[in-house]
């Protein structure tokens, strides 16, 4: 089973942990991504996220998938905030069910790692005195 | 042809829009639309890189652009 959602609505880290539940299922990781008052002493207000909605789906999909192909799973949900996020806010969340825990900490780690280089989605931190899209320049 | 551009994250501020229009050859590459954006638009080439998706997918230097595809400047992403 696989879920994958872009939110512009508060993530329910709760619905994430149900959804992927089942009889087999040994263990469940979770990956609660949040945001930071801080970047390389830099104080940081709230970071503004935007996605190619429609791309980054089928991107978080393709890795799902991938993740179930590479271990044995029985679950995955994918969530991920588009809008404004101030710290302590939870930007992502993914959720793992397998019936044993090496499998689901493993896949769960491919699937953020993954996240953060190929789906489209983008963050620009907002800080006191300025804003910066992260990652853009070298 | 004109060829209808997404713009995303740095992008939309170096393109001064969500979309932006560039004016390509026929069986005009990925690779060709690249180097006209960077003309058009020499921000691009500070960036520390920009790829091309065509109809929602990772595009090849290769890949050929044809009319009514839609086309997406995709920045480097920072998701997560």
């Amino acid at each position: 089973m696989v879920e994958v959602k872009i939110l512009s609505t508060p993530i329910d880290v709760m619905h994430c942990i149900n959804t992927v539940m089942s009889p087999s299922t040994g263990g469940i990781d979770v990956f609660v991504g949040t945001v930071r008052n801080a970047t390389k002493g830099n104080v940081v207000l709230r970071l503004e996220f935007e996605a190619y909605e429609r791309m980054a789906l089928t991107e978080m999909q393709k890795i799902a998938y991938e993740a179930m192909r590479r271990w044995q799973l029985n679950a995955i949900v994918i969530h991920h905030r588009t809008g404004t996020l101030t710290v302590g806010e939870i930007p992502v969340v993914i959720s793992v069910a397998a019936p044993h825990r090496t499998a689901a900490f493993d896949a769960c780690r491919y699937v953020i790692d993954t996240l953060k280089q190929t789906v489209p989605i983008w963050k620009k931190e907002v800080y006191e005195d300025g804003a910066e899209w992260v990652a853009a320049h070298p | 042809m004109v060829v209808k551009l997404l713009a995303f994250g740095i992008v939309r501020d170096v393109v001064g829009g969500s979309t932006t229009g560039v004016e390509v050859p026929n069986a005009c590459s990925v690779g060709v639309l690249k180097e006209l954006l960077t003309n058009s638009y020499p921000a691009l080439s500070s960036l520390s890189s920009f790829t091309i998706a065509v109809n929602g997918e990772y595009a090849l230097t290769d890949t050929v652009i044809k009319s009514g595809d839609e086309v997406a400047i995709i920045p480097p992403v920072s998701g997560g």
